[in-house]
């Protein structure tokens, strides 16, 4: 796994200094909400899957990437 | 010889870069606007630095998918030189036609410096002039920097003479310190199996002439002049030396 510089730096000069000990790991990541319009959850997340691995949203090399749908978002919907 | 200089939007050091090619070298070479690029008449096209797109969603991503990057690839699959400077560098990552990634400097600065590079191989259209082993000094200005991949692929790459440079100290040892990025193996430019698709963090066309250099150096220049070679001596294709 990549080193992750910003994760390290979020997790031992803010959340361990809070004293926040529990927490083992931070992991700094991209977060991007769409609004698709599709027959139904399942069909917009493959959509979104496939684009994401089609034209390289994310760097299989480095980063993962997982997609979550919340249906009826209306105009962007919640995060 | 005819080089094209891409220009996206957001790139900023496509003047520069064209200066060192007509003032310096005397060579032919256009200032290509990305969405108006026709390879046929180039014999080779360079990809400068700057921020294209902003660098938004990770820098290069976005200018991996211009229209120009169906030429590039056509280019690279010819043999001729295909040569990314800093963003250009990670734009040919992002877009599949060098390996890894570039990711962000491991001390999240950004960083503008000269740094010491060794030659580790001579197999690439920007390195077979010099000797292996020849220490270059050139700047660097970047954020994401950091070359990364995965073990067993940097090994290969090692193994075929696709490391082209590192960062290296005084001495001309590839040591923690002298890594500016915490790039793996101290890794500044690599290149692809033919030699032919090059890409490195350095910037050889700040680095070209002796009034721009702390050190008064010119190492800049060769790269380029290996680059220039590449294509009329050797048919696109690399030997090894």
């Amino acid at each position: 796994m990549a080193k992750d510089p910003e994760g390290e730096t979020i997790e031992r000069d803010l959340i361990h200094r809070g004293g926040y000990d529990s927490i083992r790991a931070v992991r700094s990541g991209k977060y991007l909400r769409m609004l698709v319009k599709a027959e139904d959850p399942g069909r917009a997340k493959e959509i979104v899957m496939r684009m994401c691995n089609e034209l390289r949203l994310f760097n299989p090399v480095v980063h993962s990437c997982s997609v979550s749908v919340k249906s009826g978002g209306g105009k962007g919907g919640r995060g | 010889m005819r080089i094209a200089v891409l220009r996206f939007p957001g790139s900023n050091c496509e003047l520069d870069t064209l200066y060192v090619l007509r003032r310096v070298l005397g060579v032919d070479a256009d200032l290509v606007w990305h969405e108006a690029f026709d390879r046929s008449g180039y014999d080779a096209v360079i990809l400068p630095g700057g921020f294209s797109y902003g660098d938004y969603l990770r820098a290069g991503t976005i200018a991996a998918h211009s229209p120009a990057m169906g030429e590039v690839r056509s280019m690279a699959d010819e043999g001729k030189p295909v040569i990314g400077i800093c963003n250009g560098f990670q734009i040919l990552t992002e877009a599949g036609l060098l390996p890894g990634a570039l990711l962000r400097n491991e001390g999240l600065n950004f960083v503008c410096r000269w740094v010491s590079l060794r030659v580790e191989s001579n197999k690439s259209a920007l390195t077979w002039l010099l000797p292996k082993g020849a220490i270059i000094r050139l700047p660097i200005a970047h954020a994401e920097g950091r070359y990364v991949n995965e073990r067993r692929a940097i090994k290969e790459l090692w193994r075929n003479g696709q490391v082209i440079l590192t960062y290296v100290d005084e001495s001309g040892k590839p040591t923690p310190g002298a890594n500016p990025n915490g790039s793996m193996d101290n890794i500044a430019g690599i290149c692809n199996e033919w030699g032919n698709v090059v890409g490195l963090m350095p910037h050889p066309e700040r680095g070209s002439e002796r009034i721009l250099s702390p050190f008064g150096s010119e190492d800049g220049l060769m790269l380029f002049e290996s680059m220039i070679s590449f294509k009329d001596g050797r048919d696109g294709r690399c030997g090894s030396i």
